[in-house]
């Protein structure tokens, strides 16, 4: 089956971005496709190749850039979302790209599940 | 469309719901769906919408959001019929629960209960909720 992931919330401040990630690395382990990731609203702070978390602790961002690597997930973020907030291209991490809306509403039609993560 | 997902193109036409939860104001979860509403009409779904919990708040008449200094979209929601979006679903559960009537909102809408709201999701092929 394939899967679209939509993801509403930042890293750390909310578990969506954590939760989001786990299914899809749980759906690829059991041989579903996840061809696109949309990150929405503050989901767009996802891309942020900036942030540096503690030692002990997850880097959001940059398990995001490792699975798409491993499996070609195309990561989108919103542009009116990300201009919004300051998410540039200069900032994003390898594997993410920004571009519009349609490509969330496009990942609704050409999936058989459109999952959302959010608030 | 892009190539990277390799898929049929053309012809699709899915049910889209959108369940707005929340407030206009407090958050930006009303405005910035409105904004994928308001794509995905042009990508021609078949596109509804949802307004069920402190969503409802979203249709009320009157809202100023000058005090806030902040935009008041709830005029768009009176042109959604210009993007052919004729089903607006609102719940009556959370109506009652607000002490709100249907009269008191800026668009005619589809009052429902919440069985009959979530048979409608059940009908939907996508189904975002903010």
């Amino acid at each position: 089956m394939q899967f679209g992931i939509l993801v509403n919330e930042g890293p750390y401040q909310h578990q969506a971005s954590d939760s989001a990630y786990h299914f899809a690395a749980a759906a690829l382990e059991q041989g579903h496709e996840v061809p696109r990731v949309f990150f929405y609203m503050d989901g767009v702070h996802n891309g942020n190749r900036l942030q540096e978390p503690q030692q002990d602790d997850r880097n959001l961002v940059r398990r995001w850039s490792e699975l798409a690597e491993a499996h070609g997930i195309d990561l989108v973020v919103c542009v009116a979302a990300a201009l919004r907030r300051g998410v540039k291209d200069e900032i994003l991490a390898s594997g993410f790209r920004i571009s519009g809306l349609g490509q969330l509403v496009e990942a609704g039609i050409q999936t058989d599940r459109l999952v959302t993560f959010g608030d | 469309m892009s190539e990277e997902m390799d898929l049929e193109q053309g012809g699709d036409m899915k049910r889209f719901m959108f369940v707005n939860r929340k407030a206009p104001h407090g958050s930006i979860y009303a405005l910035e769906a409105l904004e994928v509403v308001l794509i995905a009409a042009a990508f021609d779904q078949d596109v509804s919408l949802a307004f069920l919990d402190d969503g409802v708040f979203q249709l009320r008449q009157g809202q100023n959001a000058k005090a806030l200094d902040m935009k008041n979209f709830a005029p768009t929601f009176r042109a959604l019929d210009d993007y052919d979006i004729e089903k607006l679903y609102v719940e009556r559960e959370s109506l009652d629960e607000r002490g709100l009537s249907e009269d008191e909102l800026i668009v005619p809408v589809e009052v429902v209960d919440r069985a009959r709201m979530s048979a409608l999701m059940t009908e939907q092929d996508v189904v975002m909720s903010f």
